[in-house]
C-alpha cells in the first residue's frame, strides 16, 4: 500500500517536485548557516583560545574580577610553584604564562627627543626559551610583515599598523613608558625587531608583543604573572574536560575568602566567551526555527493547492472504502518522504556550498573599529551536525504543512468531497 | 428480511440545509432490492437520484427513516463501518471515470484489492481477470490520459468489479460516452450481472441505459412515482 502511494507521489511531478524544491532550498540554507555559524564559532574559539583565554586560564581571583583593566597590581604571585602544581595535577597539558601590559610608546628622533608617541597594549609571552610553543601558537612567523622575530629580550614586535602610525621601522628604537606592578614609573628602551599583522582588529590597532622575561623586569613582576593559559593535549577545546579541570583545580587551590588565591576558568567560563557561545547556540536554534516555520507555511499552502487538485482522488478513495483517517495518515507519510527527499537534496547542496566557503570570506573591512577578538576571514566549517541538522526542519516542516493542509481538506464532509468528485 | 433481499429503504427523508432553511431532496422513499437485480433510478435532473445512490453507498446518511444495505442498518453506520461496507461489498462507477492519472490501468484496478490487503499473486490474477471482462487486457500498462472515454469507463467498471462486490452503484455511467461505447459497457455490465449475480443500481436519464434495465424506478421531486419490472 505504502509503495503504491509513494509510486504515485513520485510520478506526479507537481505533487513531489515543487515541495521537494521548497524543502531543498530551505534545507540548503539551514545547512549552510549551520556550517557558517560553526565555522565562525570554531575559528573564534581557536583564535580566542590562542590569544586570550587558553582552554583554561589561571589568574588570581582579584585579577579575574578586574580583568578589563589589565590589573597587573593584582597579578598572581608564586607562579613557579603554581606551574609545578599544574604540571603535576594535569599531566600532558601545556601551560603558558602571559602578562598583558599597556603603556605609552615613544619613538625618539636622533637627538633622543620625542618624535611620535602613542598608547599601546601588549602581550608578554615566552618568545625566547627553546621549549616555548608560543611563537607557533600565535602564528608569529606567518604574521610578520616586516623585519624578524625578537632574538634577545631587548627586542620587541609592534603591530604593523602601530609601527606605521609611529613611523618606526624595524631596527629603530622605541621607549615603553609604563608603571610597575607596585605603581612605580618605568621607562625601558626596546629595539623594534619587526612588525606583525594578526588579522584581528583588536590586536592590530596598538599591539606589541615582547618577551616575558624583559616585561617581568619592566613591571617588576618576578615570580608573578598575569595569566597562566593551559592547552589540552589534543589541541582542541573540550568544554566538558575543561570544566572538570577547573572545578578540580579550584576545589584544591582556590579560596573564595582570599582574593589573591588562584582561580581556573574554562574558555566558556571566561567573560565574553560565555555570552558568545550562548548566543551562537541560540542563533542556531533560531535559524532552524525560522526556516521550519517559513517552510511549513509555504508547504501548507502548496499542500492546500495540491489538496484541491486531489479532491477527486480523495473522494474516489473514500468511495472505494478507504477511511478518512487512513487517507490523512497516508498524506503525512507521503510528506515525510518528500521531506526526506528534499532534505537529502538540500543537505547535499548545503554541504557543497559550505565546502566552497571553507576557503573563507575576508571581512577585514567590516571589522575595523571592532573590539571583538575575531579573525578577519570568516570560514564555514563542516561538522557531523551539518549532515543531519537540515533533516529536522525539512521533515518537520513538510509533515506540519501537510497536517495543516489535510485538516483543511478533511474538515469538509465526506459527501461534499464526493460531490466535488462528481463535478 | 426476505431471502435474497439486500437493500431495504424505509420512509427515507433527506434534507440539506440551505441558507436559513432546508431543502428536502428525498421525501419519504420506501424501496427494496433483491440480489441480482439490474435496476435503475430514473428521473429529471434534480429529482434526487444521486442523493439516493450516495445514501445507499453509505457516503451520506438519512435525515429521517432508515436503510439497511447488505445487513448494515443506517442507524448503526459509523464512518468506520461505512468504510468497511464500501471497501468489501460495494463498487462505484461514476459519470466522470475518476481514474487516478498517475497510475497505470493495472494499478487503478488493483487499488481496491490493495485496500483489502489481498496478497500480490491473487491480486494480479483478479486484476487480469477483471480487465479481461471489460476487454482491456492489452492496455494494462497504459495510463488513463492515453485512453479513450469508453476505455476509461471500462477501466472504472473493472475497478468496481474486481473485488466481486455484492452491489454496484453506477451514477450516469454513460453520460460521457457515445452510443456505441454506451452499449458496449452496458453489455459488459449485463454480462457480469449474469455471471457473478452482482446487484446493479443505476442512476440515469439516458434512454440507452434504460433500455437495458429490468426494473425502472422513477423519481420526481424526491418521491417515487413509479416502480415497475420490465418483461423481456
Ligand atoms: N449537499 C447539498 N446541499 C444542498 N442541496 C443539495 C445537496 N446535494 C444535492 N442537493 C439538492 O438536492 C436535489 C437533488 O440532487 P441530486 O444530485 O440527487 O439530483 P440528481 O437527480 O442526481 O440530478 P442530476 O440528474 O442532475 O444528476 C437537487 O435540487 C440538489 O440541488
Ligand atoms: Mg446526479
Amino acid at each position: 500500500m505504502l509503495r503504491f502511494y509513494i509510486k504515485g507521489l513520485f510520478r506526479d511531478r507537481s505533487r513531489s517536485l515543487m515541495p521537494i524544491l521548497v524543502v531543498a532550498i530551505g534545507v540548503t540554507l539551514v545547512v549552510l548557516m549551520q556550517c557558517w555559524v560553526t565555522g565562525i564559532l570554531g575559528d573564534m574559539i581557536v583564535f580566542n583560545a590562542r590569544f586570550a583565554t587558553g582552554h583554561v586560564k589561571v589568574m588570581s581571583r582579584a585579577y579575574n574580577e578586574n580583568i578589563d583593566q589589565q590589573p597587573n597590581d593584582l597579578a598572581l604571585m608564586g607562579t613557579e610553584q603554581i606551574l609545578l602544581d599544574l604540571e603535576n595535577e594535569f599531566p600532558g597539558l601545556e601551560w603558558a604564562e602571559r602578562i598583558q601590559f599597556g603603556g605609552l610608546v615613544d619613538a625618539p628622533d636622533e637627538n633622543g627627543e620625542t618624535r611620535t608617541q602613542g598608547p599601546g597594549g601588549g602581550m608578554a609571552i615566552d618568545l625566547l626559551s627553546p621549549s616555548s610553543k608560543e611563537v607557533d601558537r600565535l602564528n608569529l612567523e606567518k604574521s610578520l610583515v616586516r623585519g624578524r622575530l625578537p632574538q634577545v629580550p631587548e627586542e620587541i614586535l609592534l603591530s604593523d599598523e602601530f609601527a606605521t602610525k609611529l613611523e618606526v621601522e624595524p631596527g629603530e628604537a622605541v621607549t615603553l613608558i609604563t608603571t610597575t606592578m607596585y605603581g612605580a614609573m618605568s621607562i625601558t628602551n626596546f629595539t623594534v625587531s619587526g612588525t606583525i599583522k594578526f588579522g584581528a582588529a583588536a590586536l592590530d590597532r596598538g599591539g606589541m608583543v615582547a618577551d616575558i622575561s624583559s616585561i617581568r623586569m619592566v613591571l617588576d613582576m618576578q615570580d608573578a604573572t598575569g595569566e597562566i593559559l593551559g592547552y589540552l593535549p589534543s589541541g582542541d577545546y573540550d568544554d566538558l574536560q575543561a570544566a572538570a579541570m577547573s572545578a578540580a583545580f579550584n576545589d584544591r587551590h582556590s579560596d573564595p575568602e582570599d582574593e589573591f588565591s588562584p582561580v581556573m576558568l574554562s574558555l566558556r567560563e571566561q567573560g565574553t566567551m560565555t555570552m558568545m557561545l550562548d548566543i551562537m547556540d541560540y542563533f542556531k536554534g533560531l535559524i532552524i526555527g525560522i526556516f521550519m516555520i517559513a517552510m511549513s507555511i509555504v508547504l501548507w499552502n502548496s499542500g492546500l493547492l495540491g489538496g484541491l487538485r486531489r479532491y477527486g482522488e480523495m473522494g474516489l478513495r473514500i468511495a472505494i472504502g478507504e477511511e478518512k483517517k487512513h487517507i490523512y495518515r497516508s498524506l503525512i507519510v507521503e510528506s515525510v518522504f518528500i521531506g526526506i527527499a528534499g532534505s537529502v537534496v538540500g543537505t547535499a547542496f548545503g554541504l557543497f556550498f559550505a565546502a566552497l566557503l571553507t576557503k573563507g570570506i575576508d571581512i577585514g573591512g567590516m571589522m575595523q573599529g571592532s573590539n571583538m577578538m575575531m579573525q578577519a576571514v570568516m570560514k564555514a566549517s563542516i561538522t557531523p551536525d551539518a549532515y543531519y541538522i537540515g533533516f529536522i526542519p525539512g521533515i518537520f516542516a513538510t509533515a506540519l504543512g501537510t497536517a495543516l493542509a489535510g485538516i483543511g481538506i478533511f474538515k469538509r464532509k465526506t459527501a461534499q468531497l464526493f460531490k466535488e468528485l462528481q463535478a | 428480511m426476505k431471502n435474497g433481499r439486500i437493500i431495504t429503504i424505509d420512509n427515507l427523508v433527506k434534507s440539506f440545509p440551505i441558507g436559513g432553511g432546508e431543502f428536502t431532496a428525498l421525501n419519504g422513499i420506501s424501496l427494496q432490492f433483491d440480489k441480482g437485480e439490474f435496476s435503475g433510478i430514473v428521473g429529471p435532473s434534480g429529482s434526487g437520484k444521486t442523493t439516493l445512490l450516495n445514501i445507499l453507498g453509505s457516503l451520506d446518511t438519512p435525515t429521517k427513516g432508515q436503510t439497511n444495505v447488505l445487513g448494515t442498518a443506517s442507524t448503526r453506520m459509523s464512518p468506520k463501518v461505512a468504510a468497511t461496507l464500501r471497501k468489501k461489498h460495494i463498487g462505484f462507477i461514476f459519470q466522470t471515470y475518476n481514474l487516478m492519472p498517475v497510475y497505470t490501468v493495472f494499478e487503478n484496478v488493483e487499488f481496491p484489492l490493495l485496500l483489502l490487503k489481498i496478497p500480490s499473486a491473487e491480486r494480479k490474477k483478479a486484476v487480469l481477470e477483471a480487465l479481461e471482462w471489460v476487454g482491456l487486457s492489452d492496455k494494462i500498462k497504459s495510463k488513463p490520459p492515453q485512453l479513450s472515454g469508453g476505455e476509461s469507463q471500462r477501466v472504472a467498471i473493472a475497478r468496481a468489479m474486481v473485488k466481486k462486490p455484492d452491489l454496484v452503484l453506477a451514477d450516469e455511467p454513460t453520460a460521457n460516452l457515445d452510443a456505441e461505447n454506451s452499449h458496449h459497457i452496458l453489455k459488459t455490465m449485463e454480462k457480469l450481472n449474469y455471471e457473478l449475480r452482482t446487484t446493479f443500481v443505476f442512476a440515469t436519464h439516458d434512454d440507452k441505459v434504460i433500455g437495458y434495465l429490468r426494473r425502472i424506478i422513477s423519481l420526481e421531486d424526491g418521491k417515487v412515482v413509479s416502480d415497475a419490472y420490465v418483461k423481456k
